[in-house]
């Protein structure tokens, strides 16, 4: 699903350049769930900014389901991570004016699905998470867990090949924590590809390989055995 | 064919409303920039029309290009004649002046009784008595200041003239002081300096002129010349220029022609008076031309204030909503949807504004219409011509636009990756 052939990123500061992925290799498979690790500045926030294309390589290769990603403007790249991308970050990220619902329905909108079946849509995958009766409150009325939940739903709404989370725990405490990896785990039990970048032990430990990163190389590449999070729910 | 698309799309409307609806504050104070800039611009043309009409309708009566002309006495010798010598108008020269003046439409001698001070005529009518001033006029004197007269009348006419008719045209005020309420006065009698006229037409009295009563009598200007035995002597003549023609320049012509006709010396100034209203009238329409354009000025003035005040604000927005923006696009916004959505708020906001801002205009100029229609002040029927509008509403789009593709381009410079991290 997603090759990465020797990629390079630095980043200009003033005078001095930062090296911060210094020739990563990398593959992840259909139906994977890969845990990055590494402290922070280890680059594992870059690589995934890279994978998401909100950020753009130096140098190497990157090829998503089949399809180089290369030389890309800001009007292909945002038709990509429209088409081939879900994004869920630490800090939620949703759209304060907007409901639940809405939000969920909005990478729909980009994909100009219409408003009906948009909102169908958006509903089914609010059910999924579990938030359907909480559809029409907005963001700042629903509590961390649910916020998360709500990203994850739209994450997940636009049908993505890869769905990529940025210390999606980051944010909660750990009941919650384990309430959105189950979800996660849920989601990745149906065969969707997901990719979660984390620094907690045991939240990598609920993913089924774990990379480590540690000053811009990888320097593990393990397969795990899965906890399941449901347990400590 | 795709941004009509997007531009008719139903999902884009429902993001811009979204958008909108969600920012009250914003929107309001946004709206209110603009409104205010498009009320002053409706409110100000309009005000200035209203008061062009109004100076069409005090001048509607009379021919805009009307000079009166009149003879005094000369103040320098010529040709032999001393200084001081008095000066008479004759009839022939109202012929002598057409014919050597091409500019000149109409010209009428009038004679006056006590028009100008002077005793006027006592006119009697069974037991009630009246002085009132008496004027001899020809019928092109109609042409000239129109006059207003009742049903039933009729102004003097030709065979009047002719056959010097002892008929006469009365005013209201003469109606009411010598004839009962309901007395028709038309054929009726009345006895002007001892001799029968019979009242042919009642005049409603309009300052048309620079001088008149609501009590003044027209007769014949033959019948005048008979009764007061004034033989070839005009008192003043009433002359109406073509429209086209240069008032000042025909007024000049007129006194040349005049001087030349009574021997007084040409640059003499004080031989003939004259009443130029054409010349007034021009000084009114260039005063009215001028509020116009500075209404126009000022109108433009105040809406690009408004619309610059939209492009603030909208930057300002665009730097509160950077986050929003970057996740809109990190969920596949292309950077032409994010300006395209900026660009449409600044529009449909700058639209609503006008619209609601020449509704709110529309009304304040028919408040004040229904205010100033019964007293005395040159205000008609105050109204924007719709082009004015149109254009209005065309700057507003172009204007929007152009503001609304500042913040537009703002918002896409930024990465997405730097927008996501911004709290």
């Amino acid at each position: 699903m997603i090759e990465i052939k020797d990629l390079h990123k630095s980043y200009k500061m003033g005078s001095n350049t930062l090296h911060v992925l210094k020739g990563i290799n990398f593959s992840v498979e259909e139906g994977e769930l890969v845990a990055i690790m590494g402290s922070s500045g280890s680059g594992k926030s870059t690589l995934l900014n890279i994978l998401g294309m909100l950020d753009v390589a130096d140098s190497g290769e990157y090829t998503l389901d089949g399809v180089p990603i290369k030389n890309l403007n800001e009007t292909k790249a945002a038709n990509y991570r429209n088409k081939f991308l879900g994004f869920v970050f630490q800090s939620f990220n949703l759209i304060n004016y907007k409901s639940a619902l809405e939000n969920v329905a909005l990478p729909l909108y980009y994909q100009r699905v219409p408003r009906k079946e948009r909102q169908e849509r958006a509903l089914k995958y609010l059910e999924q998470v579990g938030l359907k009766e909480w559809a029409t409150h907005l963001p700042s009325e629903l509590s961390g867990g649910q916020n998360q939940r709500v990203a994850i739903a739209r994450a997940m709404a636009s049908e993505p090949k890869v769905l990529l989370a940025d210390e999606p725990t980051g944010a909660l405490d750990s009941t919650t924590s384990y309430e959105v990896m189950d979800l996660i785990q849920k989601i990745n039990d149906q065969g969707n590809t997901i990719l979660v970048v984390t620094h907690e032990d045991d939240i990598a430990h609920m993913c089924k390989r774990i990379v480590y990163l540690k000053d811009g190389v990888i320097v593990e590449d393990k397969k795990v055995k899965q906890v399941r999070a449901s347990k400590y729910v | 064919m795709n941004s009509i698309r997007f531009l008719f799309d139903k999902n884009t409307w429902q993001e811009i409303f979204g958008s909108i609806g969600k920012n009250k504050t914003r929107t309001i104070i946004t709206v209110i920039g603009v409104l205010w800039g498009i009320f002053i611009y409706i409110t100000l043309a309009g005000a200035a029309k209203g008061m062009d009409n109004g100076f069409e309708k005090n001048f509607e009566s009379v021919a805009k290009n009307s000079i009166w002309a009149w003879s005094q006495s000369t103040s320098m010798p010529y040709a032999g004649f001393k200084t001081g010598r008095t000066l008479r108008l004759k009839v022939q020269d109202a012929t002598i002046l057409k014919n050597r003046i091409p500019e000149i439409q109409y010209i009428a001698p009038v004679n006056t009784k006590g028009a100008f001070g002077g005793a006027s005529a006592l006119t009697i009518r069974g037991i009630k008595s009246n002085s009132y001033a008496v004027y001899g006029y020809f019928p092109e004197i109609a042409k000239i200041a129109t006059q207003k007269i009742y049903d039933n009348g009729r102004f003097i006419n030709d065979e009047d003239i002719a056959q010097a008719r002892k008929v006469c045209v009365i005013g209201d005020r003469t109606q009411q002081e010598l004839f009962d309420e309901d007395e028709d006065p038309i054929g009726g009698y009345i006895r002007v300096e001892n001799i029968y006229f019979q009242v042919v037409g009642v005049h409603k009295f309009t300052q048309t002129t620079p001088f008149g009563t609501d009590g003044d009598i027209f007769i014949p200007f033959t019948t005048f010349k008979k009764l007061y035995n004034t033989g070839e002597d005009a008192q003043f003549f009433t002359i109406a220029a073509y429209d086209d023609a240069d008032v000042v320049q025909v007024e000049k012509d007129i006194k040349a022609v005049l001087k030349s006709i009574h021997k007084v010396h040409p640059e003499d100034e004080r031989a003939f008076g004259a009443f130029n209203l054409g010349e007034i009238f021009n000084k009114i329409i260039g005063f009215a031309n001028g509020i116009t354009f500075l209404s126009l000025i000022v109108g433009v003035a105040t809406i690009l204030a408004g619309v610059i005040g939209i492009g603030n604000i909208l930057l300002i927005s665009v730097k509160e909503r950077t986050k929003e923006l970057g996740i809109r696009r990190a969920l596949g916004a292309t950077p032409r949807e994010v300006r395209s959505l900026i660009i449409l708020e600044s529009v449909f906001l700058t639209m609503i504004a006008g619209i609601v801002g020449i509704i709110l205009g529309a009304g304040v100029l028919s408040v004040i219409n229904s205010l100033t229609k019964d007293i005395n002040f040159p205000y008609t029927n105050p109204t924007v011509p719709i082009p004015y509008v149109l254009g209005a509403l065309a700057l507003m789009v172009i204007l929007g636009t152009l503001i609304g593709s500042i913040p537009a381009q703002r918002a896409v410079s930024i990465k997405p990756i730097d927008a996501l991290r911004e709290e």
